[in-house]
């Protein structure tokens, strides 16, 4: 089994899925002759030419709108944002077009567009570099969105999202682009669903949800609490929208207590959400109120703080202590 | 494409002609405002140029087909805007005014065209075989549209301004690409399409229509911006969206911008078949602006006298487009009495069509709009759906206690 990091099996499902689909195309700022600011597409257009690989005008409404007539027309564009912050230009062809067009056409038309965004911070980077807008975009129905923690899921939820009828974001951890790990090109295996949340150390007294780049966070703060003698499970969400709360709510049925944590602010995020599908569904198994663990309602800070904004080991721990504690 | 489309089918585009519309864009881009223009107000031709002759050349029942639709469309929408105030509809965004450049850009395009309009292109829905039937549903709050946008090429409704604009120019490029394709294979693409936007003055300001521009003239991609400047963005003059002339602007993206006179079908036609040969031979988009005039009120909901002059509206009210093109024809000889007669019966027979249809339209239930939120299953609209339907059945109980209830009352 082939070792990759994350950038470059996100670069071989994109270069699978054009070799396989006449109809895939990636478009995108610098995607095509530079490979990507994070030279995600590299190569990419010396293999499939510059008509399959489009170095896009500056104008990210543009990219997408562009994309979505694309798929009107039969194709399967793969439209790159090339930081998290800038999304939002982009921002109504996705929430008030890709998002409705389906539903508005009565099923008539569909839009396979997928939207890769680098998302997230721990890079020291300057002004909206930095960035968790996921639940924004979870809010919005019409939409799918994945957001790969490993090489292996990497690769193929790149290929899974192009070949979804349905418009899919997929958040990808910057901060990880460099993370390896061994991809099965051959057989996704537990991977074959994007949407269902895997379970990656099994606990019995609390369970950490995460996703993206907090989960080797979460792996970390489980394996610490357990030198406290505290069994830990960690769940990887995976899946932003849909969420699989069946696997978080077994999970709690069995440990009783829960901490999400992400990146973006706690206001109004993803962990609200779990928390409230969780004491909806499962309130007579929980021990303990479920704990969110994330950013603060701040635009995100200036690098040289961020290691205070964002959610670390401790964080979770404290987390846990406070779960712990009811 | 499953329907058969009442084009009109013109000769190909003379070189001649051809040329003078290129030096008219050229002179456009050179600064000078000139419109193009073969009808003047009172139905008086404009000979004298390849244009003019090109035009006369044209098939005397293709002319009266342009008519019948511009005549048509107007009764229709004199219909639907009584059905607004009558409670049949919740809103009606009326077209008057508008008839020549919808009617002479619609017919100027071919069923593998794809066109993207705004709200108010019912006479471009017309030209594309839309059953106007369907416009009704959406105005009627029973869905966003009603017909087949592959089936007729022409796309859905769009309420965001200029959000279409961009998916218009993506189609086109879509175009392109087969196109190039299908000669990579050895295989003659034929004539793959092109694409047409409309969009307004107001909307020409909004960022996707500069987006769109930039994204076309980067690509060459064959599609052609039809703005209708009708001359008011709601209350907001056009002098507020742009302080040149809005055609003017091509210039900047590098691409033709013509105005032609909005109220004359004829030039609107030729314009438009020209912009759209240009974009099938590879050449790029084309900017049209259509100038012309929103004779009514914004939308049912709306009251220009608040913002505008009666004096310009019966300036307006004398460039009608729809009296202009009966004089024309009257005064070639054309079309007579016995035409127009029958033409007038003919819309009133629509409109009455348009009254029965609205009655007949199925009611929606909200079950079916949890079928297509998404393409494939998802498991949050399965579950809310199943909730709604134990919620929902909860009250059918109810309803029938209620009605055994009143069966009783009735009994005592
Ligand atoms: C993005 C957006 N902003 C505002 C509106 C509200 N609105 C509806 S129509 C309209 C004026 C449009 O004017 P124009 O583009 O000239 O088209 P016209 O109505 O004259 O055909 C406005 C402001 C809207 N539909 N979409
Ligand atoms: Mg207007």
């Amino acid at each position: 089994m082939p070792t990759m990091t994350i950038a470059k099996a996100i670069n071989a499902g994109l270069r699978t899925a054009l070799a396989g689909d006449e109809s895939v195309l990636l478009m995108g700022e610098d995607i095509g002759t530079l490979g990507g600011v994070y030279r995600v597409t590299e190569g990419l257009k010396s293999e499939f030419g510059g008509d399959r690989v489009i170095d896009s005008p500056l104008a990210e409404s543009g990219i997408i709108g562009t994309s979505i007539g694309l798929s009107l027309r039969g194709y399967r564009p793969v439209a790159e944002i090339q930081f998290d912050g800038f999304v939002f230009p982009g921002f109504n062809q996705i929430t008030t077009q890709l998002a409705k067009l389906h539903a508005r056409s009565k099923g008539q038309l569909t839009v396979p567009v997928t939207i890769r965004i680098p998302y997230g911070g721990g890079i020291g980077s300057v002004e909206h570099h930095s960035e968790s807008p996921e639940a924004l975009f979870a809010h919005t129905a019409g939409l799918r969105i994945i957001t790969p923690s490993n090489a292996h899921d990497a690769y193929w939820m790149t290929q899974q999202a192009i070949a979804s009828e349905d418009p899919v974001i997929v958040f990808e951890p910057k901060r990880r682009y460099w993370l390896k790990g061994e991809v099965d090109t051959e057989d996704p295996g537990t991977s074959a669903d994007p949407f269902r949340a895997h379970v990656l150390r099994e606990g019995t007294d609390a369970t950490v949800v995460a996703y993206g780049p907090l989960v080797p966070v979460a792996l970390a703060a489980a394996e610490a609490a357990a030198e406290d003698g505290r069994s830990v499970e960690v769940i990887d969400l995976r899946s932003i929208s849909p969420i699989d709360f069946d696997t978080v709510i077994a999970s709690v049925e069995k440990t009783g207590r829960l901490v999400v944590a992400h990146e973006a602010p706690t206001f109004g995020g993803i962990g609200g959400e779990i928390a409230s599908r969780v004491s909806e569904r499962a309130f007579l198994s929980l021990e303990a109120p479920v704990i969110r663990v994330g950013g603060f309602h701040m635009p995100y800070p200036v690098a040289k703080v961020e290691e205070h904004y964002l959610p670390d080991i401790d964080r979770i721990l404290e987390a846990l202590d406070r779960a712990f504690s009811y | 494409m499953g329907v058969e489309l009442p084009t009109t089918e013109f000769s190909d585009i003379p070189d001649e002609l051809w040329l003078e519309l290129e030096a008219h864009a050229h002179e456009a881009a050179e600064g000078h405002s000139a419109v193009v223009r073969l009808l003047d107000e009172k139905g008086g031709f404009a000979a004298g140029s390849k244009l003019a002759d090109a035009v006369r050349a044209l098939n005397p029942e293709d002319l009266r087909a342009m008519y019948r639709d511009m005549a048509m469309i107007r009764r229709f929408d004199i219909e639907a805007t009584a059905l607004q105030r009558q409670g049949q509809l919740s809103l009606w965004v009326p077209l008057r005014g508008q008839e020549a450049a919808q009617i002479g850009s619609g017919r100027a395009t071919q069923p593998q065209d794809y066109l993207f309009p705004t709200y108010r292109e019912h006479g471009v829905a017309l030209t594309r075989g839309v059953e106007l039937g369907e416009l009704l549903r959406l105005f009627r709050g029973l869905s966003n549209g009603g017909w087949d946008p592959r089936e007729t090429g022409f796309h859905l409704y769009t309420l965001v301004l200029a959000a279409q604009v961009p998916h218009a120019v993506g189609y086109a490029m879509g175009i392109q690409r087969d196109a190039a394709r299908a000669e990579a294979r050895g295989e003659d693409p034929g004539d793959p399409g092109a694409v047409v936007a409309y969009f307004g003055d107001g909307a020409s300001s909004e960022g996707d229509v500069h987006e769109s521009m930039v994204f076309a003239a980067s690509f060459k991609a064959p599609v052609v911006f039809f703005c209708q400047n009708n001359q008011w963005a709601i209350s907001v003059p056009a002098e507020v969206q742009s302080r040149i002339p809005l055609f003017n602007r091509a210039k900047g993206y590098g691409f033709p911008g013509v105005r032609v006179d909005g109220n004359d079908v004829l030039a609107v036609y030729a314009v438009t078949q020209w912009a759209l040969a240009r974009a099938r031979a590879g050449k790029g988009p084309v900017l049209i602006e259509a100038y012309t005039y929103r004779q009514g009120a914004h939308t049912t909901a709306d009251d220009p006298t608040k913002y505008r002059l009666s004096d310009e509206e019966r300036m307006w009210l004398e460039r009608d487009p729809v009296s202009r093109f009966e004089a024309y024809l009257r005064a070639e000889g054309i079309a007579d009495d016995a035409f127009f007669a029958d033409v007038a019966a003919a819309g009133d027979a629509l409109a009455a069509k348009a009254r029965a249809d609205i009655l007949s339209f199925e009611a929606p239930s909200l079950e079916d709009a949890f079928a297509n939120v998404y393409a494939e299953p998802h498991p949050l609209v399965a579950e809310e759906l199943a909730w709604h339907r134990e919620y929902e059945a909860g009250f059918a109980d109810t309803e029938s206690a209620v009605d055994a209830d009143r069966a009783q009352e009735g009994g005592r």
